[in-house]
Formats: C-alpha cells, structure tokens, sequence
C-alpha cells in the first residue's frame, strides 16, 4: 500500500529572460520560494530530483542551498526532465521511503528556435543538413494534416493564441505580459504553415520548484497540501507519429499522450469530466487543440466548437486550458515547464489564482507535458 | 531524368543510382518497410529496400525562416544571412503498402499542395555541393513531358 503524497510547497522563478540569473540561480531562486512556502528551511528536505536542457547540472544546488548530505539525483530526460523529476519524488515518498522530498526544473535557451543534432537522436546527417529536422516543422505537419481530417479551421489556430496571451497578461511568472488581438496572430509571419509566429512557443528560462511530502507530514506540519492523485509518464508506443522521425510507418499507431492520460486518469479513479482546470503541452497553437483530444476532454474535430465559443477561457465555462498563459506566454525552458503546469495547478488548487483563479472552488486539476522524443507526462491534483 | 544532375549525393546510400533512382529503406525480418534504412547494429537483418517513387501528400508545411546547423542549405554558408535563404515546402509522403517519408516538395505552391496529392521522387541541387531528394506533382511532370 503505498503512502498517499502531497505538494506542499510550490515556488516559481518568473519565466522569460533573466540575464543576471544563471539557469541554476533560477532554480535556487524557485527552491527557495517552495521552501517558503512551505514553511520549511532547506536541511528539512530528505532527498531531491531535478535538472535542465540546457542549463546544467541540478545537483549542484547545494553550494547555495546548504551542504546537507541530502541525496540529490540529476533528472535529464528532455520535455519531460520536470514530469520524471516529479515521480521521482512522488515515488519517493510513496514508498515510504522519505517524508520531505524536492523535485526542481529550471532551463535558459539561447534565442531562436531549438537545434538539434541528428546524431543525438540517432538519425542520419542528411536529415539535418538538409533543414528537416525542426521541432516546428513536425508541430506544424502534425497540425495540418488534423486540420483536414477533423475540420479545425485556421482561425481556432489563433484563438487559442490569443486566449494565451490574454491569460499571460494577469500572471504574474508569465514571460509575455501583453494581450494579441486575433487579426495580429493571423496576420503574423509565417513560421512553418499554418502557423504563425504568435502560434509558436519561444524558448526561454524559468524555474519551478515544489515540495513534496508524506500525509503524516503534512499533517504535522500544518501544511496547506495538495494531494498528487496521479502520476504517469509514458513513452512512445509503436507506430506512433512523433517529432524526428524521417520515415513513419503506414500503420496507425498508438500515441504517448493517450497512453499517458489513461493511466492517470485510471491511476486516479476519476474521468476527463471531472477535471476542473486543465494545463496541456502548447508548443505551439495546434498542439493544443490536438492534446485536448488527445487527453479525452473532447472528440476530434470539437474543438472548433470549444474554441468557437471560449470554452477552454478562465470564465469559459467548460473546462480552462493554460490559464497562466501556458507555453506561448511563458516561453518553454525546457527542464521547467512541465513543472510550471503543476505549480499552476497548485495556485489555482489553492485559490491563489488571483487574477486568473478558475471560479467555483475547483477540485481536480490536470497537467500535461509532451515533448522530443515522443514523451508525455501527466499529473492529476486534488484539493481535498 | 539523372542525366542534368550534376552534385553529389548529400548521402551516398540514400538513393539508388538507377537511371531512374529510388529513395532507399530496409525491410524489417517482419516484413515492415522502413525508412530511412538503419545503420550499424539496427541494421542486422534488414534488407535494403528500393522504395516506391509515386506516393501520396500525407501532410505538408512551409519552411520560412533559415534553420539552426547542422543546415547546409542556402543561407547558411560563410558570410551568408537569412536574407540568402529560400524557403521551401516539405511534406510527408505515402508510398502506399510501404512508409511514409518526409521530404521536401518542389515545383508546387503552397496553396496547391492537398491530401492524397499524387508526388513523384525526384532529385533536386541543393546547395554547391550537394543534391538531395524531393517529390513533386506528378500531373505538372506529365504535362511538361507531353
């Protein structure tokens, strides 16, 4: 029987560019906000898992934080680097093993759009030097061919830029501050058709921290605990249609999104209906219309009509979506932006909302990570 | 179609050297085709695979900005910017019974390209150096050739 895991503490360092903090500085600025909030000092925590893309080593913290002999594990897993440094430490606690454990992500990009090397992924050089091998471009396929199997028009596309950017506007960690009337997004450049440069995500910098703990110790403590009902992290099925890939097989495979959603939702004995307030992976405006099918909140094709009418908005009605603004207003540090959606779903848990605080108390809250190499990571939070 | 090309090929395994090439796969043990073929240990088993030169538009995109390296194409040479980049289209492309394989599109428009689009293989300049592989509309090969 495995012990029941609480978020008690969740700190964020605003995303965006930060040229006077090093990613790491980030992400001891983040820790040290959970500590606070948490009502704990860094030598209460028992054990901790993090990392980043591109902004080194997470275990190094402990020069600014305290040498306390604290087991520390580097977390490098890509897009989903804050989903697994998050089951790490749920696990941890789980298992009865520990009481108080930290998972921290943090990341600083250069700007421009992310490169990566054909040879990493195990992939030919032609498939680089010949341009096809871009984040964008597989958003962008993947995208254009749901738009004509299930009638999503160009135009939704910009809707839900738009709501992000509205949403960025009253968040506080979000990086872009300024709401983008919908002519703008369309009438933007093109980046890979059919979207346009407001559709995509930017990537930036950012921390997130939270901290994690057993009832017995949130009790004592008197914490203000969120409980974890569900963590699933998924990898690639086969067959499934994924960024990098220069070949795709002719059978329809399964997807990493699917897979992931189903085991938390089974995990926490709760179906799409009764989710509240929802994060899903945004890359880029058409990720998000995907992954809202994709994680059971509606049939394919129906997001025309969801979008059509707000109902992923603050207010929508049905269900909101990215009420921070998600990754087209925060920007996308890799190691961090997982775990941005959970702290979001703390806040908004907590009614900490403020400006953006999802009405009517709400009590089920879902994230969702998606990234390289076909990875998806879900989280479902109670406020009980 | 081969004779006017003059660049080597960007992967010397990539494409037959048939008068009329194909793009080269693998055949799995399992029978299933994939691309591109494998190399080192993931090779062991497969067959190298001629694939189909006709398929069918699966899904496409345009790519308006100058890539990052690894990319070797107009744009990214010594002293080059985004101003000497030319976009271009890519897509995926299903070679029907076989895979479906990204590549890049040429001698269409953007606003011409549909799903189920009938394409042909061909072999296209792609930087001083270099050629590499493409697919195009069949219906406008037909018609230059008639």
């Amino acid at each position: 029987m495995s012990e029941n895991v609480y978020i008690i503490g969740a700190g964020i360092h605003p995303f965006g560019r930060t040229d006077s903090r090093s990613g790491r500085e980030q992400g001891v600025y983040a820790v040290r906000e959970a500590l606070q909030d948490a009502g704990l000092e860094w030598p209460d925590i028992e054990c901790a898992y993090g990392g980043s893309a591109a902004a080194g080593s997470a275990d190094i913290m402990v020069n600014e934080l305290g040498l306390t002999s604290l087991p520390f594990t580097n977390v490098a897993n890509g897009c989903a680097t804050g989903g697994s440094a998050l089951a790490a430490s749920q696990q941890a606690i789980a298992s009865g093993m520990y009481d108080l454990a930290l998972a921290v992500g943090f990341d600083k990009h250069p700007r421009g759009a992310f490169n990566a090397k054909p040879a990493d992924y195990g992939l030919p050089d032609w498939y680089g030097q010949t341009g096809m091998m871009l984040t964008t471009q597989f958003f962008a396929l993947k995208i254009q061919r749901y738009m004509q199997l299930h009638g999503i028009s160009r135009i939704t596309l910009g809707r839900v830029a738009e709501k992000a950017f509205r949403n960025g506007a009253i968040t506080p960690h979000a990086w872009r501050r300024s709401p983008v009337d919908l002519e703008t997004i369309m009438n933007a450049p093109m980046i890979n058709d059919p979207l346009t440069k407001y559709m995509f995500c930017s990537p930036a910098e950012g921390a997130v921290a939270l901290i994690l703990a057993s009832e017995k110790k949130m009790r004592e403590l008197g914490a203000d605990g969120v409980k974890i009902r569900a963590v699933a992290v998924k990898t690639r099925p086969p067959n499934s249609f994924e960024v990098f890939q220069p070949g795709i097989s002719i059978a329809e495979g399964g997807k990493p999104t699917v897979l992931a959603s189903k085991a938390a939702f089974e995990k926490a004995g709760v179906g799409p209906e009764d989710i509240s307030v929802a994060q899903l992976q945004d890359t880029e405006s058409g990720a998000e219309i995907m992954h809202m099918a994709e994680n059971g909140f509606c049939k394919d094709g129906e997001q025309e009509e969801w979008l059509a009418n707000g109902w992923t908005e603050i207010n929508g009605g049905k269900l909101p979506v990215n009420t921070d603004g998600g990754c087209l207003a925060c920007g996308e540090p890799i190691g961090a932006s997982g775990l941005r959606q959970v702290y979001e779903n703390v806040q908004q848990l907590r009614q900490r909302g403020g400006a953006r605080q999802v009405p009517g108390k709400p009590r089920l809250a879902y994230s969702h990570v998606y990234g390289a190499p076909g990875l998806s990571a879900v989280a479902i939070l109670e406020r009980e | 179609m081969g004779a006017d090309i003059m660049g080597e090929k960007i992967d010397p395994n990539l494409w037959s050297d048939d008068p009329e090439p194909h793009l080269i796969g693998g055949r799995l043990p399992s029978g299933e085709i994939v691309f591109p073929m494998p190399v080192g240990d993931a090779a062991k088993g497969v067959e190298p695979y001629k694939l189909a030169r006709r398929g069918k538009l699966w899904s496409w995109t345009s790519q308006g900005f100058l890539p990052k390296e690894p990319y070797e194409g107009p744009g990214s040479g010594p002293g080059e910017g985004p101003s000497d980049f030319q976009p271009f289209l890519l897509g995926y492309v299903e070679l029907p019974g076989e895979v479906i394989v990204e590549s890049r599109i040429v001698d269409a428009r953007l606003e011409d390209l549909h799903l189920g689009m009938d394409l042909e293989f061909c072999i296209v300049p792609f930087n001083a150096r270099y050629d590499t592989f493409a697919f195009r509309p069949v219906a406008q090969t037909e018609s230059k050739a008639a």
